[in-house]
């Protein structure tokens, strides 16, 4: 009845975990209409914001990237704690992408293979204590925490994000079919 | 429609399907330009019955439609929720278990698997990756194979015995160490009878067996599965050939 003329708008976080930022890009490409989105949506935590923390209540979170250490897990739970909806937001998100391709090495042998001294006599593989310990495997983001939706692609291309976004904030299910569903 | 027309045909989700005897259910549906997805069959190889992606129900039971036999009468369910449901379940757990990442391949846009996948919305894996370790032959001078992204069709070892008459590969194992093997004494691809012009190193639906020196010649965006989904690719589907290079050819090379 007393019903506001403009309703509130959707906080929406995004984060790049294990990712190369390319979903990000993909996304900024939707040019212009990010005037509309602006409109609907207001931004928190976000490389866009540079917001570092998520705040309580967000209503859609953007995950780029895998997991692939205790950072990207502290921050991916972060992100489930307060979003309703989360997104597996391109190829990582789904299915580890590229950084799983160390999936079948051992972490070990991976660290001392690059970090070893040039005649191979010792190693200097970092161990600051502020650095985030790598896992045994790249996790897709659905082996973490509960995931909402699925949005593929290498990025997913700016329609693919405008029909996906458009959906979700229309009330719809998201529904991305052909030509838009692409894994490469 | 009356009893007469039951003689030679069958339906397919209500739809008539005129069949010759000894066709399949696919085979007659293909020839009709329905389609019914499938992964391990191919028009120039006899039916495997393997991927159990064209499952349909076959009066009221379910059947391998690269299998069964088209029978006069016989109703057919085909394009229904249920029977996709399936279908993307089978296609997530295929992918789960293999390593296939589409943006390295070079067989994406071309993959059969992918495209089922498209055409199913699959968007996600669903189940635990499985992240298996598995070898990569690069020893053949003209074809690699990579058997992280084999599904075990077996496409290349039919081609291989009935096209080629070479048994250059063969399924060994059981259960999930089942794997493809190669009949040489390495057990490399370099050393065994396959050849660039075998019928074998161009049927992989995937991109575990893939020809090497002519990657990205057709660009990203306009192969096979690009312009239209497989789903309405059905002429290709049931017309599709292996060419097959005359034995004298061969041999002068």
């Amino acid at each position: 009845m007393n019903a506001p003329m403009n309703p509130r708008k959707l906080r929406v976080t995004t984060t790049s975990l294990s990712g190369c930022f390319g979903c990000h890009m993909s996304f900024l490409d939707i040019d212009e209409r990010l005037l509309e989105l602006a409109a609907l949506v207001e931004f928190d935590r976000s490389p866009i914001t540079d917001i570092k923390h998520c705040s309580q209540h967000c209503d859609l979170a953007l995950v780029e990237g895998g997991v692939c250490n205790a950072e990207n897990v502290h921050v991916l739970r972060e992100l489930r704690a307060n979003s309703k909806i989360l997104v597996a937001f391109g190829a990582c998100a789904v299915n580890g992408g590229l950084p799983a391709q160390r999936n079948h090495l051992d972490v070990g042998k991976c660290l001392s293979q690059v970090y070893r001294t040039p005649d191979g006599s010792a190693t200097a593989i970092p161990d600051d204590p502020e650095l985030p310990l790598l896992l045994d495997k790249v996790y897709p983001v659905n082996e973490v925490v509960r995931v909402d939706y699925f949005l593929p692609g290498c990025p997913p291309s700016a329609d693919t994000i405008w029909k996906f976004l458009t959906d979700l904030l229309t009330g719809r299910t998201p529904r991305i079919e052909h030509p838009l569903l692409k894994f490469d | 429609m009356s009893d007469t027309s039951n003689a030679n045909s069958f339906s397919i989700d209500g739809q008539r399907i005129p069949f010759t005897p000894g066709q399949t259910i696919l085979q007659a549906a293909l020839a009709a330009g329905v389609y019914i997805p499938h992964l391990c069959h191919h028009p120039d190889l006899k039916p495997h019955g393997s991927c159990k992606l064209c499952t349909v129900i076959v009066n009221g039971r379910n059947g391998s439609a690269c299998t069964q036999k088209a029978m006069p009468g016989i109703e057919v369910e085909n394009n229904t929720p249920t029977l996709n449901d399936r279908r993307r379940v089978l296609l997530q757990m295929l992918f789960v278990e293999g390593n296939h990442f589409c943006p390295g391949c070079e067989k994406s846009g071309n993959c059969q698997l992918q495209a089922l996948a498209y055409d199913l919305e699959m968007v996600s894996p669903h189940f635990r990756h499985a992240y298996p370790v598995r070898p990569i032959d690069t020893t053949h001078p003209d074809v690699w194979l990579d058997l992280n992204r084999c599904i075990m069709c077996e496409l290349c070892v039919r081609a291989s015995r009935d096209i080629d008459g070479k048994n250059v590969f063969m399924l060994a194992g059981r259960g999930a160490e089942s794997h493809i093997v190669v009949n040489s004494p390495s057990g490399r691809l370099g050393d065994s009878a396959l050849s660039i012009d075998d019928a074998a190193a161009h049927v992989c639906p995937v991109g575990a067996i893939l020809v090497k020196r002519v990657g990205y010649a057709v660009p990203i965006g306009e192969r096979q599965f690009d312009e239209q989904p497989i789903s309405r690719q059905v002429d290709y589907l049931a017309r599709r050939h292996i060419a097959i290079v005359p034995a004298a050819e061969t041999e002068e090379r």
